[in-house]
């Protein structure tokens, strides 16, 4: 039997989130590169001040998760649309999963640690 | 040559307008059917219909279908059946008003009813002035007619047989009809359909003429195989030209543009019609349109550098209007005359449109032809409907937007008849005739190995141009005489037409050859018929039946009120009367028609 | 017709017929049609009376019926609607059949799949309420809500266009299929909104639109499925939140 079965119930969320995480990293864009422009990496102390402020450091936060999650999205539907035997579909999906949470996870310990 | 044989209660061939309608009304009621079609349904040529349907709704006047009534035998020029035409006309309100349920986007009053436009030749109070009787979805009514009953099909899980074309009835040697065979174009596979009910409904043949608003598909393929099954044809002299094809292409320009007011113009930007018709003007029926057209050109008043067409005004309308009630003219226009239609007047010439005879029918779609006891016997088994039926609804000349209706009332009439008849257990799989398989099987295999024949574009063309010639808006005496000859001449080669591909998947070459057998039946019976009928009437006008006192307009009711029945075998004329007696109102008297 | 009345056309067609052909091959053909073919359609019927094995669909010839949709130089169009004076001088036209879906025979393909996605969004009206005797009643602004959706004539052109379409044909439903859902959606008349956004709300059926926007590209009829596509997704967002 070859079924096609749709019907997953997801696609609005992701949709959605995929939209959501976009305008996030586009406000945290803009944001950066104003803390760019007015000096805010005018040296490496400059830099590092800028990035460890507690404001700072929530929106990169914020924007890294939002990255992540953009990312899970679009790579997942690539697997989706190239990927055809279940399996090894699967193998991918987690492997991106993984790696993408181990990103998330490093980029924050980063951010906090700076 | 090998065959498989399916077994179905009915089988339906054509997914027109009129195949869709009584299929709806087949699978609703549970009944196993088969629906044939060499093209995808929406893909029909009732997909190109533009201005509307007749219905007497009132939405915007009154109206009654009485005056329907009167218009419709008024524009047949009497030769329409009253039964049938009151039938029909009862019937209209019923049928649009399905579609509407069916989901069909119509156009809306401001009261959020059905929008209605005036067009040619319907008329309140008995022939006083136009009204609005046409029902319109933009000028896209057929499109959105089609895909609304297709829609309604694959709700009710119609089985379709998409790409087949049907070959020859199936008739034994009682005349009973027991179904068609037919080939799957994609495999080249030949398929008996043995069934209960055999409803053709396969359009019309506007094909054998070189112009033609029609679609490659317009074959008259139902009317060809009723024809070789000996069902005679009626009143095929009768073929509309609709006064506005555009010149050179032939592509329809709706009539619903002069209904908006449009306004048809000569070389002088004359309105010429005000002296054609004082009353309707642009409105009025199609024929008296067409000839005053053919008029106006030949006595030198027509535009271009060849004086060869007149000019559809609607430059004086509002651009609002047009982009709203009129968009796909807009789109027309630009396409295939190369005009901006808001600013510039689009060139048409009258363009063969519309067959209003066919195969015999009565008003419950049954297939009637004469037999021993009366004049109209049905044929158990066979009902048709549509423009390859002839009901006869439309007499001598149809009236704009009744072709719609027709194929609605009739369509679902046929389909309600083959459903009683089949809920009632009268019908059986009777024993397949084996000689009448044998020879569609012997014509697919002629073609198949025929060698030195005759090439099938070349035949058809020869046919086009003959019909073109000898049988146009005006007939000649001579001229009839003489296309009834070489049309002849020309039925000969189309029995040793040859193809070069021999393919058994999707070959198109096969499925031409095959249209032009059916073709060529049509031709033969059109040219047949006009040749005989020596008075003018409707869309039929001789000049040695000339306009008197005694005979107005050249119609001789006393020779000629009559149905021509057209047989195949031994090329044969014969008549049946005209059904003057309605079914429940007085006769519509005889009177001179003008407009 | 005299030579000086016609025009010479080189074309390369699409040639496959599985019950002679190993593979599918370009056929190179010149061919003078008299000056009286004005669309690619009249020179193709002139060519198929010269070579009648050449195998293509056709019908109204007049944009209507959605029959003739081919690829024509690199993009699906109707070639009843196409010009030839729009082809540039000198350069071969270059015909093949509408990519995406399987070949049938030269420029026939099998449109069983586009249909099925057609089927699949359940294209009628459903309306539960009893009958009214007459025609049931909507404004002439409601009724405006369903131009640019009910034109469609199933060509096939935007959803053959649609690189989402070749890489998912049996699970998204395509700019055709979706600018149908929404035409039943939009139409006042209709009950089964929540169903049809239900059966829609998949990875697949709807959210393989990434708005490359080809659909609108190519529609011979002018439509915009991408708009009616973001009319839905707006209308999920709304159901949602």
């Amino acid at each position: 039997m070859n079924r096609i079965v749709v019907g997953a119930h997801y696609g609005l969320k992701d949709w959605l989130a995929q939209r959501i995480t976009g305008v996030v990293m586009a406000v945290y864009t803009v944001i950066l590169m104003f803390y760019l422009f007015t000096g805010g990496a005018a040296s490496a102390e400059a830099w590092r001040a800028t990035m460890s402020g507690g404001f700072m450091r929530f929106i990169s936060f914020l924007f890294i998760i939002s990255l992540c999650y953009h990312a899970w999205v679009g790579i997942r539907d690539i697997w989706m649309d190239y990927v055809k035997p279940t399996s090894v579909r699967l193998t991918l999906h987690t492997l991106t999963l993984l790696t993408l949470v181990g990103v998330a996870g490093w980029a924050t310990q980063i951010i906090w640690r700076l | 040559m090998n065959y498989s044989v399916r077994k179905f209660d009915a089988v339906i061939v054509g997914a027109g307008g009129a195949g869709l309608r009584a299929a709806i009304q087949l699978s609703e009621a549970g009944m196993k059917t088969a629906v044939l079609t060499k093209v995808f349904p929406t893909r029909s040529h009732t997909v190109a219909a533009q201005g509307g349907v007749a219905a007497s709704l009132g939405n915007s006047e009154e109206d009654h279908w009485h005056w329907h009534m009167y218009d419709t035998v008024k524009g047949s020029d009497w030769l329409g059946d009253q039964d049938a035409i009151e039938f029909m006309c009862r019937k209209a309100n019923e049928v649009v008003v399905e579609l509407e349920h069916y989901g069909m986007p119509f156009d809306r009053t401001d009261s959020g009813k059905i929008y209605q436009r005036p067009f040619g030749g319907h008329m309140s109070n008995f022939g006083e002035k136009p009204v609005r009787r046409s029902c319109a979805a933009a000028d896209r009514t057929g499109h959105a007619m089609l895909h609304a009953m297709y829609q309604r099909n694959v709700k009710a899980n119609t089985q379709f047989f998409v790409e087949w074309q049907a070959l020859d009835l199936v008739r034994d040697a009682d005349g009973e009809v027991l179904g068609v065979t037919a080939m799957d174009m994609e495999t080249g596979e030949i398929v008996v359909f043995h069934a209960k009910a055999t409803i053709f409904a396969t359009g019309g043949a506007g094909r054998i003429y070189y112009s033609s608003t029609n679609a490659f598909i317009n074959t008259g393929d139902g009317v060809g195989m009723a024809a070789r099954a000996g069902i005679p044809l009626e009143d095929m002299e009768f073929w509309q030209f609709h006064p506005t094809g555009v010149a050179g292409a032939g592509v329809l320009i709706t009539e619903g543009v002069r209904g908006e007011g449009g306004i048809l113009r000569n070389a002088q930007g004359e309105r010429f019609m005000e002296r054609y018709a004082p009353n309707a003007k642009d409105l009025a029926s199609r024929d008296v349109v067409s000839r005053a057209m053919v008029t106006e050109i030949n006595e030198g008043r027509g535009c271009g550098p060849n004086k060869d067409f007149v000019l559809l005004d609607i430059t004086h309308l509002p651009p609002e209007t047009i982009m709203k009630r009129l968009p796909g003219i807009h789109e027309i226009a630009v396409q295939f005359a190369g005009v901006d239609a808001l600013k510039e007047p689009i060139p048409v010439v009258p363009t063969c449109h519309y067959q209003m005879g066919g195969i015999p029918t009565n008003y419950n779609g049954q297939v009637v032809v004469p037999g021993k006891r009366t004049q109209s016997e049905i044929v158990p088994g066979f009902y048709a409907a549509g423009e390859c039926a002839c009901a006869s609804v439309h007499g001598a000349n149809r009236l704009g937007t009744n072709s719609l209706l027709d194929l609605l009332v009739f369509g679902k009439s046929a389909g309600e008849s083959a459903v009683a008849e089949l809920r009632a257990g009268n019908r059986t799989h009777k024993p397949l005739p084996q000689e009448c398989i044998d020879q569609t099987l012997a014509r697919v295999n002629r073609l198949n190995t025929q060698k030195g024949g005759a090439n099938v574009h070349e035949t058809r063309l020869d046919m086009q141009r003959a019909m073109q010639k000898h049988a146009g808006v005006f007939r000649f005496k001579d001229m009839l005489a003489e296309g009834v000859e070489k049309i002849l001449g020309i039925a000969e080669q189309v029995g040793q037409t040859e193809i070069a591909d021999k393919s058994m998947v999707f070959n198109t070459a096969r499925i031409e050859a095959l249209e032009l057998d059916n073709l060529i039946e049509v031709a033969k019976a059109t040219i047949v018929s006009a040749n005989a009928r020596t008075e003018s009437r409707g869309a039929h006008v001789r000049d040695d039946a000339p306009d008197t006192p005694a005979n107005p307009n050249g119609r001789d009711d006393a020779n000629w009120l009559k149905h021509s029945l057209w047989y195949r075998e031994g090329n044969r004329l014969d008549y049946k009367s005209v059904k003057l007696t309605p079914l429940s109102v007085d006769s519509i008297e005889l009177k001179t028609r003008a407009y | 017709m005299t030579v000086s009345n016609s025009r010479k056309l080189h074309f390369k067609i699409y040639r496959y017929d599985p019950d002679k052909d190993a593979k599918p091959y370009m056929q190179d053909i010149e061919i003078e049609v008299p000056a009286t073919d004005r669309k690619l359609l009249d020179a193709m019927v002139t060519l198929k009376a010269k070579d009648d094995s050449i195998a293509f669909r056709r019908s109204c010839r007049e944009g209507v019926c959605g029959s003739d949709a081919m690829n024509i130089n690199g993009k699906n169009g109707l070639a009843c609607l196409t010009d030839l004076s729009s082809f540039p001088e000198g350069k071969p036209i270059i015909l093949r059949p509408l990519p995406g879906l399987p070949v049938i025979r030269d420029l026939i393909v099998d449109m069983t799949q586009f249909f099925k996605q057609y089927h699949s969004i359940k294209p009628y009206l459903i309306n539960n309420d009893p009958l009214p005797e007459r025609e049931r009643l909507q404004s002439p602004e409601d009724r405006e809500e369903l131009n640019g959706l009910y034109e469609c004539i199933l060509c096939a052109c935007c959803t053959t266009a649609c690189p989402s379409f070749w890489w998912n044909p049996d699970k998204f439903v395509g700019p055709a299929g979706l600018l149908a859902a929404y035409r039943f959606i939009a139409d006042t008349r209709d009950q089964a909104t929540s169903e049809r956004l239900d059966n829609l709300e998949d990875p697949y059926r709807l959210f393989r639109c990434h708005t490359i926007m080809n659909c609108v590209d190519v529609c011979p009829k002018g439509l915009n499925p991408t708009k009616a596509i973001g009319k839905i997704k707006d209308m999920m967002v709304k159901r949602a939140i």
